[in-house]
């Protein structure tokens, strides 16, 4: 049994605008180290809320979240940047890169930030990571002048850049034809059967969903299938 | 380099021509400031310049003005007392023990040079030719290290007075006017009705026409003579202190000590000098006003780059920078903008005061200048680049905080 790296414990989530309306009811997860999760559910389940929540980029909610031991429910804004900025890598549904800049620096980036590395470093640590997703010959490119196939691969590159604990998928392969989804899927696979990284997606791809570890269906802002 | 810092460099060189029109409104407000500041204290350096070619840091002499009181008041200070048709008493200008005065003052660190004085109204006849004016009685070297007389000397020397008894330095207005050359001879005419035969030894010129159209100069002793007057009679007491702008408290200073009226050459120009203070508020208020201008270009600029960069902020955000690494991406790029606006401001302005340096004015007869006045003050290149950061600063502050509150969430579920 692998550790658990995330829990939370009885989640709810409430919308305020236009009226109040409970979007996530008490949730309880746990995610294991290396699992490849995804998250299905039909518009409106809530899936996305309880992803950006698990990503804690909304902390406005009732119940506790802990990555990786870490009490993450009543920190201070500047605290969580750090901690994402360490901790999560995140790959959007519309690849998110920064346009002006080239792909090897949209990777490098979250790393400066961190400044955990000198940037001679850095600069090497993200040519690896591009390569490991076979577009190392496109680094120098600015990002705009990429495919969005070649683009969701550097934010996968960027996702990893910093050795994330976790990262999570907001439709990953939403934008993506089928070769690119595959390509993508694949990566995905790979990092967490090689490299023993914890992934979540979210998904509206049924395909993609079977292939992962584990599904969780959500349906009203509730979990279907506990496991 | 630090990762916000070149986050907002990226952002500057992705949209060039945007990021130049913002700097020229900066640019332009600082170039006008330097430009118009450099053109104003020119012409109040000037003004104060030529208030000291006419008068000394501090002039001593007798006031008369006083009311003078009557014999019946003197007696009864508390009485309701009448007295029609009060005449002034017939008092001498003389400031008595001048030359006393003269050297005890010379004796204070503070003060360079003491000029005694003695003036009197005149009339220059030459030929058929006769012109009102005064004639200054001076020791001409005491004069000469108050107002460096020797460097205004157009004809004779400084030197010809001391010799010649009868001799006399005439303005650069009063001999054109006269066509006296040097050697010539004048009639002086007092108002007492005495006339006096004087040589021209030398001609001045001070640049200010008001003077150079009617002063002469002469030896103490003649004027003396002139006016009938015993070898101690002098009027005025013309001191040179070590710092002028200070000449206001050391006249207090004085005045007290000796009794005598000390006026500091502020005072005695008060109605040339006030034109400064106004040239200074138009100065700053124009400027002020095209910086203001200029800030709200960059807070419109900045306002639109945010926006379009929602997206960008979005993901900066999501990948952990927090709140105040958004804002100081945006605060640096204004900051940018501002200081390198200013800096061209800076240069800009300097190549127009130049320009203006170059721009022929005819001062008329009054002033002796070819070109407008203009400082060259690095203090107000100083001032210009703190204004031009400063307000860009202001401008940026507003829009870069709010790029650092944007919720990413907003954006990325907005797709």
């Amino acid at each position: 049994m692998k550790k658990t790296l995330l829990k939370t414990e009885g989640i709810s989530k409430y919308f305020h605008d236009p009226q109040t309306f409970q979007v996530l009811k008490s949730i309880d997860l746990e995610v294991r180290q290396g699992e490849f999760l995804s998250l299905v559910g039909k518009s409106g389940s809530g899936k996305s809320t309880l992803m950006y929540l698990l990503s804690t980029m909304d902390m406005d909610f009732e119940g506790k979240l802990k990555i990786n031991g870490t009490e993450l429910t009543g920190k201070s804004p500047d605290f969580l940047a750090q901690f994402r900025n360490e901790h999560i890598g995140f790959v959007f549904q519309f690849h998110f890169l920064l346009p002006e800049f080239t792909a090897l620096e949209n990777v490098m980036i979250p790393a400066l930030k961190l400044r955990k590395y000198p940037a001679s470093e850095i600069q090497k640590r993200a040519l690896e990571k591009l390569d490991i997703l076979g577009i190392a010959d496109q680094a120098h490119k600015v990002s705009s002048k990429l495919s969005g196939g070649q683009q969701q691969r550097v934010a996968i590159a960027r996702a990893l850049i910093n050795d994330p604990l976790l990262i999570m998928g907001d439709e990953p392969t939403g934008n993506l034809d089928s070769v690119n989804s595959k390509i993508v899927f694949d990566t995905f696979r790979r990092l967490t059967q090689e490299l023993g990284q914890t992934i979540i997606a979210v998904t509206h791809d049924d395909d993609f969903a079977a292939k992962t570890d584990r599904v969780i269906e959500m349906k009203d802002g509730r979990i279907l299938q506990p496991t | 380099m630090n990762v916000n810092f070149k986050i907002a460099k990226t952002h500057l060189l992705a949209k060039p021509k945007q990021t130049l029109v913002a700097m020229l409104g900066v640019t332009f407000g600082i170039g006008m400031f330097i430009t118009m500041v450099s053109l104003m204290t020119g012409l109040n350096n000037f003004t104060e310049d030529l208030t000291k070619i006419a008068s000394a840091d501090i002039r001593m002499y007798k006031d008369i003005t006083e009311p003078r009181p009557t014999l019946l008041e003197k007696i009864n200070p508390n009485a309701v007392t009448w007295v029609h048709n009060v005449k002034p008493k017939n008092e001498s200008e003389k400031i008595r023990n001048a030359r006393q005065i003269a050297d005890i003052l010379r004796k204070d660190p503070e003060i360079l040079g003491v000029a005694p004085r003695l003036t009197s109204q005149v009339f220059y006849n030459f030929g058929p030719v006769k012109l009102n004016g005064s004639v200054a009685g001076v020791d001409i070297l005491e004069e000469d290290k108050l107002f460096d007389l020797n460097s205004k000397m157009i004809v004779g020397s400084l030197s010809a007075l001391m010799t010649t008894s009868n001799g006399l330095i005439i303005g650069s207005g009063l001999a054109e006017k006269l066509s006296a050359k040097l050697g010539d001879l004048l009639i002086l005419t007092t108002p007492q009705g005495i006339t006096y035969s004087m040589k021209v030894v030398g001609v001045f010129q001070l640049g200010l026409g008001e003077i150079d159209n009617v002063r002469s100069y002469a030896n103490i002793a003649t004027v003396q003579k002139l006016l009938g007057k015993d070898a101690g009679y002098i009027t005025d007491l013309n001191i040179k202190t070590t710092n002028y702008r200070e000449a206001r408290l050391k006249a207090e200073k004085i005045q007290a000590t000796f009794g005598y009226k000390a006026e500091d050459w502020e005072t005695a120009n008060s109605t040339l000098l006030a034109g400064a203070i106004i040239r200074d508020i138009m100065t700053y208020s124009v400027s002020i006003t095209l910086l203001v201008v200029a800030g709200f270009g960059i807070y419109n600029i900045l306002n639109m780059t945010i926006y379009s960069k929602m997206k960008d902020i979005a993901i900066l955000k999501a990948t952990g920078f927090a709140a105040k690494d958004v804002t100081g991406i945006f605060m640096i790029q204004s900051l940018i903008i501002g200081l390198v606006g200013s800096l061209m401001g800076l240069v800009v302005g300097y190549i127009l005061s130049l320009l203006l340096a170059q721009v022929p004015f005819d001062g008329g007869d009054l002033l002796s200048i070819d070109a407008l006045p203009i400082s060259f003050d690095p203090q107000f290149y100083l001032i210009g680049i703190v204004f031009g950061v400063a307000t860009t600063a202001v401008a940026g502050w507003m829009p870069s905080r709010k790029a650092g509150k944007i919720d990413p969430i907003e954006i990325i579920r907005g797709i």
